[in-house]
């Protein structure tokens, strides 16, 4: 492999430098030959390659939505270097066969690291735990266990899954959802807009009653709790109390809930039908200003490409979920650096964070010699609107069609591989 | 009573010849171009102060017409047995009523006077944007009598041909008839009026602007240029 | 008016006229010839996501007296288990070239998505607990008619108050009449336990109350909603027996309405648990004038949709 040489790139935020990458990590600068390719970074700012804690890849089962080629593909343009592929495809990832199925085609297809997440429960139905120790024990490697997009409701079960993935620093990654206060049903947040549609309603403490049992059970067993889609102030408050407390708690947030409110669905458009839900603006406020301070550790994007006959239902019989890979960095810049978060911070919320709570060795590293050379190069002054249909995902359920953004992406390299740099 | 009445509204009836339809320009009744406004009558409202607008018939004149086709109608159909006047919305319903005080003066018989609105038959609806629906109002059975339909311009004679599909709807009369304030001509079904007010020749381009003082707080018929591209009316 | 999906596409001016309009149209059910040639060569389609004999019927007639051709088409059950959406289905129906589509769907926002996808004028039976729009006229129709027996200039409900009692949060009756009552001037007030009245009510330009005696002798209408039989397993009451005694129209409440009051029900009733017999059957209920408005309104609705150019 010959050298790439990254000309001037201000590493982080904290300085211009060049970075030198041999055999996929970095190595000096100073040892650049003469052969090498290089790559003009000038006003860029270098990151460490992003991990996404939450993927819906549809690979097995929906190919015809999202495949692990075209996902990491998308995820590559996004900035990222590796994406953890939850559970619910067809099969449910609640095996070691499964989960090093998965892990397999992304070795074969990737264009980013793809890591499994297992199932908690077998078939995600919320019964039995799933095989969770072979899972951890293949080589799938599986540390993050979810349910995601079902919520594993039954005390006993979240407990007993809490305290047995503590044998090999397994992590359970809860989809919060009160079932009897907000079933299968609801599809918008609780509140003035969901009562003037006629819409079943999502009410947050759906969402922060199930956080806060969790947090008494990870207090309990001593175990890692993590919270996925954190979309309402009442969480925000229930994890602040459980940190300040020394609970091992982490949490994420979806770009589009840092962004996007319950207006949104006004037009009955299910882009905009996620679960959970959009929430009004006082929620979006109280989660930038959460994941400003650290209460909420991670940004996670939750990208869910459905095909376009699951989204275009009436709006109650919709499939959830939207895309989020490819513009996630470009929100996040938008609402949080625009007012003040730091490089740093944001290497931490979308790399070092991610990686940490997922275990993942290579990734969330820093840039800096005989480090693996996952980095992505980074305009912030670049802006672009989006298009929904030059995305790389199969699917168009993007929420941002037709919004100015940034476009910052402007190369990703994982593992000394340059996974996506964008056309000049 | 009756003879003051009578003696107001002595007039000369005139035959028309019909070759004398096309002739423009041409006061039939008066025989002089735009009649001179006189002191008392009614000012006219906005939109008749256009430079090129002219005014055909003034009060008087309408009047005079009104009580002459109210005579010609009676004399027709020898009385007012089993006479329906039915007016067109909006100014024929107001015509038609006229006609029916003149009769009430003149015979002292009470004809009834319907309304007969006739929007939804219509050929032209989907030309335009929806048009406001009239109202229609039967004031007797209609079987065997005799319909006397009122209003105010005749022009295509396309609202005629409505007006007698809607009439079909309603009953069945023992013969229709046709009475109308102005004859503009331009015809373009084979539809003609028994009972004219006033033949004006009128080019197709013009409008035929009919002011009656129940609904627009003037009487007066007046000319306007219209708009080439809409077609008087 | 290019659609109807909502109560509130409707001004005060535009209600008047239909109202006025759908006067007309009753008229003409007395005639020998009931059919109007306006919409000769128009074609209108129900499509009917969810049964509704009533709706459907009602339409049909509308859109037949009025010369329209009108087509049924029951696309009951969830077309996602189907697996064509509901796109491919108002596609498909719009693609053999109607003029309009009257949509009922168990779904809220259905008509006003399909009406995004079509050219056809959309007009909304009813969608899931959202609106019902064709509903609140003839709601309103019957009560203009009403108030005109005593007040025959009557233009619109200023200084009139209309209580509508039961179960607001799932009734698209109660919206579309929230809006349209209150477009025309009316004091609406809710009334229904607190688990019934929706989130967000506050916003609405309504009072909402949870103490029907307190409302009752000061209303001039009261309407009383349907409680859906699934409500009642929902544990959003705890009894029936409760829900009478809070909520229904008894009748001891019958005697303490304001005098010249009367009742509306959007139907079908059930009797003995939100209205009684005394009331459901009282010389001052308008409930049968409701239905026979019916066909006349959406007659009006169908003409300003459809009776002009495109």
């Amino acid at each position: 492999m010959t050298d790439l040489l990254i000309r001037g790139a201000d590493i982080v935020g904290r300085g211009r430098s060049d970075l030198l990458i041999r055999d996929g990590r970095f190595v000096d600068p100073a040892d650049a030959g003469a052969d090498g390719e290089e790559l003009d970074a000038d006003g860029l700012v270098a990151l460490p390659g992003l991990v996404d804690l939450h993927t819906h890849l549809r690979e097995p089962g929906r190919e015809d939505a999202e495949t692990i080629e075209s996902g990491t593909l998308a995820a590559a343009r996004g900035g990222f270097t590796a994406v953890l592929a939850m559970a619910n495809t067809t099969p449910v990832t609640d095996t070691a066969e499964a989960a090093e199925h998965v892990a397999a085609l992304g070795a074969r297809d990737g264009h980013a690291q793809v890591v499994p997440v297992g199932a908690v429960s077998k078939g995600l139905h919320g019964v039995e735990l799933a095989e969770l120790g072979l899972m951890a024990r293949s080589r799938a490697r599986v540390r993050v266990f979810s349910d995601d997009g079902h919520c594993v409701s039954d005390a006993r079960l979240m407990r007993r899954a809490l305290e047995y993935v503590r044998a090999f620093d397994g992590v359970i990654a809860q989809h919060a959802q009160d079932q009897q206060l907000a079933g299968a049903a609801a599809c918008c947040h609780e509140g003035e807009i969901s009562g003037k549609l006629g819409l079943p309603g999502w009410p947050t403490a759906a969402e922060a009653s199930v956080v806060a049992r969790d947090i008494q059970i990870a207090e309990l067993t001593r175990s890692r709790l993590h919270v996925c889609h954190v979309s309402c102030a009442e969480t925000v408050d229930v994890i602040r109390w459980a940190k300040q407390r020394d609970i091992n708690v982490t949490a994420e947030v979806a770009p589009h809930h840092l962004m996007l409110t319950t207006n949104e669905v006004l037009n009955y458009d299910p882009t905009y039908k996620v679960n959970p839900p959009l929430r009004p603006n006082e929620h979006v406020d109280a989660l930038r200003e959460a994941l400003a301070d650290g209460t909420i550790d991670a940004v996670a994007t939750d990208h869910a490409p459905h095909a376009r006959h699951d989204k275009e239902h009436a709006f109650a019989e919709a499939a959830f979920g939207m895309l989020g890979l490819e513009n996630a960095l470009a929100v996040v810049i938008e609402t949080m650096i625009n007012s003040g978060l730091s490089w740093p911070e944001l290497a931490k919320r979308m790399s070092i964070m991610p990686a940490h709570i997922a275990r993942l060795a290579d990734q969330g590293r820093s840039l800096t010699e005989s480090q693996p050379a996952n980095v992505v190069l980074v305009d912030p002054a670049a802006r672009a609107v989006v298009n929904r249909d030059q995305s790389a995902s199969l699917s168009r359920n993007n929420p941002w069609h037709g919004r100015e953004l940034p476009d910052p992406v402007v190369a990703t390299i994982w593992a000394g591989r340059v996974t996506y740099q964008k056309a000049r | 009573m009756l003879r003051s009445s009578f003696t107001a509204l002595r007039y000369r009836p005139e035959v028309v010849p019909r070759r004398l339809l096309r002739r423009p320009e041409e006061d039939l009744l008066s025989g002089t171009g735009a009649p001179q406004a006189r002191p008392g009558d009614p000012t006219p409202d906005v939109g008749t102060g256009s430079s090129d607008s002219r005014v055909v018939l003034d009060a008087d004149q309408i009047a005079r017409a009104c009580a002459r086709m109210a005579h010609q109608i009676l004399e027709a159909n020898r009385g007012a047995k089993d006479l329906v006047l039915m007016g067109i919305p909006t100014r024929g319903v107001a015509l038609a009523h006229r006609l029916a005080t003149v009769m009430d003066e003149v015979e002292s018989v009470k004809v009834p006077v319907g309304a007969l609105d006739v929007t939804m038959y219509r050929d032209d609806l989907r030309r335009q944007p929806t048009r406001p629906v009239g109202h229609t109002h039967l004031p007797v059975e209609i079987d065997g009598s005799t319909v006397v339909l009122v209003d105010d311009v005749l022009y295509s004679g396309r609202t005629v041909r409505a007006a007698l599909d809607a009439l079909g709807d309603l009953g069945r009369p023992r013969a229709v008839q046709l009475a109308v304030l102005i004859d503009r001509g331009h015809r373009e079904l084979p539809i003609h009026a028994d009972h004219v007010g006033k033949y004006i020749p009128t080019r197709t381009g013009e409008h035929v602007s009919v002011r009656l003082a129940e609904i627009d707080g003037v009487n007066q018929v007046s000319i306007e240029p219209g708009d080439p591209f809409r077609g008087g009316t | 008016m290019r659609h109807l999906l909502s109560a509130a596409d409707l001004d005060r001016t535009q209600i008047t006229e239909i109202f006025d309009l759908a006067e007309e149209m009753s008229l003409v059910q007395g005639r020998p010839v009931k059919k109007l040639p306006a919409l000769r060569g128009r074609t209108v389609v129900n499509l009917f996501f969810e049964d509704s004999t009533r709706t459907r019927s009602s339409f049909e007639i509308a859109g037949k007296w009025l010369s329209a051709d009108v087509i049924n088409i029951s696309a009951k059950g969830s077309s996602v288990s189907k697996g064509e959406s509901l796109r491919d289905t108002v596609l498909t129906v719009a693609a053999m070239g109607v003029d309009a589509l009257v949509i009922r769907h168990h779904a809220s926002g259905a008509p006003w998505q399909a009406s995004h996808w079509i050219d056809a004028h959309v007009l909304n039976a009813g969608d899931g607990t959202h609106e019902h729009p064709t509903q609140a006229l003839l709601d309103g129709f019957t009560i203009r008619r009403h108030l005109r027996r005593s007040a025959p200039d009557l233009v619109d409900f200023e200084g009139k108050t209309v209580a509508i009692v039961g179960d607001i949060t799932h009734s698209r009756v109660a919206r579309s009449n929230v809006l349209l009552l209150s477009t025309l001037g009316a004091q609406v007030t809710l009334v229904a336990p607190p688990t019934l009245l929706p989130p967000g009510v506050d916003s609405w330009p309504v009072l909402a109350c949870t103490d029907l005696d307190e409302v009752l002798p000061h209303a001039d209408i009261v309407m009383m909603l349907r409680v859906q039989r699934e409500r009642m397993s929902g544990g959003y009451f705890p009894t029936p027996r409760e829900y009478t005694i809070g909520y229904g129209l008894t009748r001891p409440r019958l005697e303490a309405m304001k005098s010249g009051a009367a009742i509306c029900h959007p139907g079908p009733m059930n009797r003995g648990l939100e209205i009684s017999a005394d009331a459901a059957d009282a010389a001052n209920s308008l409930i049968l004038d409701q239905v026979a408005a019916g066909v006349s309104v959406r007659m009006s609705v169908l003409y300003e949709l459809l009776g002009g150019a495109e």
